[in-house]
């Protein structure tokens, strides 16, 4: 228990003092552009705490979980395949390699004609960018199993969701975590130049809003909260996968 | 016990089989059989194709030329009672996965859940891990993850039991324990075993019968009884006369193949 104390103070120091520092040193300021911390925080508990909470902030992470979700399961759904497959992977792979090119938020623009200003329009941009890392993390997995795995899995005669859930999909876990884990950050900035620039509510909306009508410490205020989501989120993302590919770190497999 | 048995009907049976790869030809002709019970040792210089031997008889792959009959089957894929334990324990063993759960995966197409059980406590006893079932391969020795391999053929209930040169990474005292231990289990499961060696004195000490195979293109040179007693002890047994002169008439085989194929080359 005093480890872990010892271990977060270790971490914390930094970041408590940036704070301290940015909270005296804007103590009394008058600039537009840099009103005082302590202003921030209050608008912050009094939106982001309060009155924002059910019609933005929510649907924010709603769209953050639904987007993530999706690319990760059709990421993972497509991999198998498509890594299983060597057919069908010859067949896509420069469309994947252009798409994955591309750079996601360019994406919005061609989303708004499509599909128009919403929800859905903002999942889908998410998912269409997004998707890429769980995807090729996925493959690359698939792809790299070991010869006398698979032949064990052979001889003991394995059927295809056998393999697929006992031997596949684990070997290949520290690919698609690793692939999962870019997807959940590319999610987080996709959400936002979605919401920036077709939406109506949300996180993004608010940070670009309030900017354009000159309420800085409003956009002081949502960004720091994007900043505590994509910690937060990334925070409850590794402990996972420490859980999951617990058998990794002590095989020596890293 | 098993020497003086007398089967009619060969449980597997090798006929004519050849493998090439592309121009090069690894199995010329290699023919022989096993009787059910039999615990039969194939052996052969380095390069002679026992992998390749092993795997197409298992049913990994598919022969160029001639054919493996098991219990009357031509074997085209992996037949449900034949089991391998391979060579490479550390990868044959997956490492997501507990000793238990290594052991009682295969068996979930063959057995109820609890019979999975009861045959994987079984078969982890019979080979000393018994309290072992809930660590995974990566916290155990290469001895002990050998062992739990062999615990995952035997549970199987195979009518052959296939081993790939199973110790030949292991330590020199680990293989000594190991050799015990196969001999040991096989008379508790009587278990037909084929085993796969390049090691001569690891061949004649299991055997019943070794299988003296060429250089590549490799054929049979010898099918040899071994007529040791049982129970082999690694000492008593080691020290008999007869066991000498098996394992030099092996050794001389060998020697021969190694220089006649390197001519050939």
């Amino acid at each position: 228990m005093t480890h872990t104390l010892k271990l977060f103070a270790l971490r914390a120091w930094l970041p408590v003092l940036l704070v301290a520092i940015w909270w005296f040193a804007s103590r009394g300021s008058t600039s537009l552009y840099f009103p005082p911390l302590s202003q921030i925080m209050s608008i912050f508990a009094e939106d982001w705490l309060g009155r924002r909470v059910v019609s933005d902030l929510l649907p924010t992470l709603g769209k953050l979980l639904i987007g993530f979700g999706l690319s990760v399961v059709l990421g993972i759904l497509l991999g198998v395949f498509l890594g299983l497959n060597r057919w069908a992977r010859s067949l896509v792979e420069y469309i994947v390699l252009f798409f994955r090119s591309l750079p996601p938020p360019v994406l919005v623009p061609v989303g708004v004609v499509i599909i128009g200003i919403g929800a859905a329009m903002n999942i889908f941009i998410v998912v269409l960018g997004a998707i890429w890392p769980t995807l090729m993390g996925t493959i690359d997995g698939v792809r790299s199993l070991d010869l006398v795995q698979r032949d064990m899995a052979k001889s003991y005669r394995l059927t295809v969701w056998q393999r697929l859930m006992y031997v596949i999909l684990p070997n290949a876990g520290p690919q698609i975590l690793a692939g999962m884990r870019t997807t959940l950050q590319l999610s987080i900035i996709l959400v936002v130049v979605a919401e920036m620039l077709a939406s109506t509510n949300g996180v993004g909306h608010y940070v670009l809003a309030s900017q354009q009508t000159f309420a800085v410490t409003e956009t002081w205020a949502g960004t720091l909260l994007l900043g505590v989501i994509g910690y937060l989120t990334t925070l409850v993302f590794v402990s996972i996968e420490r859980r999951v590919l617990r058998w990794q770190r002590g095989s020596g497999q890293e | 016990m098993n020497n003086t048995v007398v089967h009619d009907q060969p449980i597997m049976q090798v006929v004519g089989l050849q493998k090439s790869y592309g121009d090069a030809r690894v199995l010329a002709d290699v023919t022989f059989d096993v009787q059910p019970g039999e615990f039969v040792c194939v052996v052969g210089p380095s390069g002679s194709g026992k992998t390749t031997l092993l795997r197409t008889i298992a049913g990994l792959q598919p022969s160029s030329a001639g054919e493996v009959i098991f219990e009357g089957e031509r074997v085209t894929e992996p037949p449900q009672k034949m089991a391998v334990v391979f060579q490479d324990y550390s990868r044959s063993l997956l490492p997501w996965m507990s000793v238990h759960d290594n052991v009682v995966l295969p068996m979930r197409n063959k057995f109820g859940a609890a019979e999975r059980e009861a045959k994987a406590a079984e078969a982890l006893k019979a080979v000393g891990l018994e309290g072992k079932e809930k660590l995974y391969p990566w916290e155990m020795s290469g001895g002990m993850q050998q062992r739990a391999a062999i615990a995952r053929g035997l549970a199987y209930e195979p009518d052959v039991l296939l081993m790939d040169e199973p110790f030949a990474a292991v330590d020199a005292q680990t293989r000594i324990e190991l050799e015990d231990l196969v001999l040991r289990v096989r008379d508790q499961f009587d278990q037909t075993v084929l085993f796969v060696t390049h090691d001569i004195d690891e061949a004649v000490y299991l055997a019943d019968r070794v299988i003296v195979l060429s250089g590549a293109p490799t054929t049979v040179t010898e099918d040899l009884r071994i007529d040791l007693p049982r129970p082999r002890h690694i000492v008593d047994t080691k020290a008999l006369p007869r066991y000498a002169e098996l394992r030099n008439h092996v050794l001389t085989l060998i020697q021969d193949a190694k220089s006649h194929s390197s001519l050939r080359r």
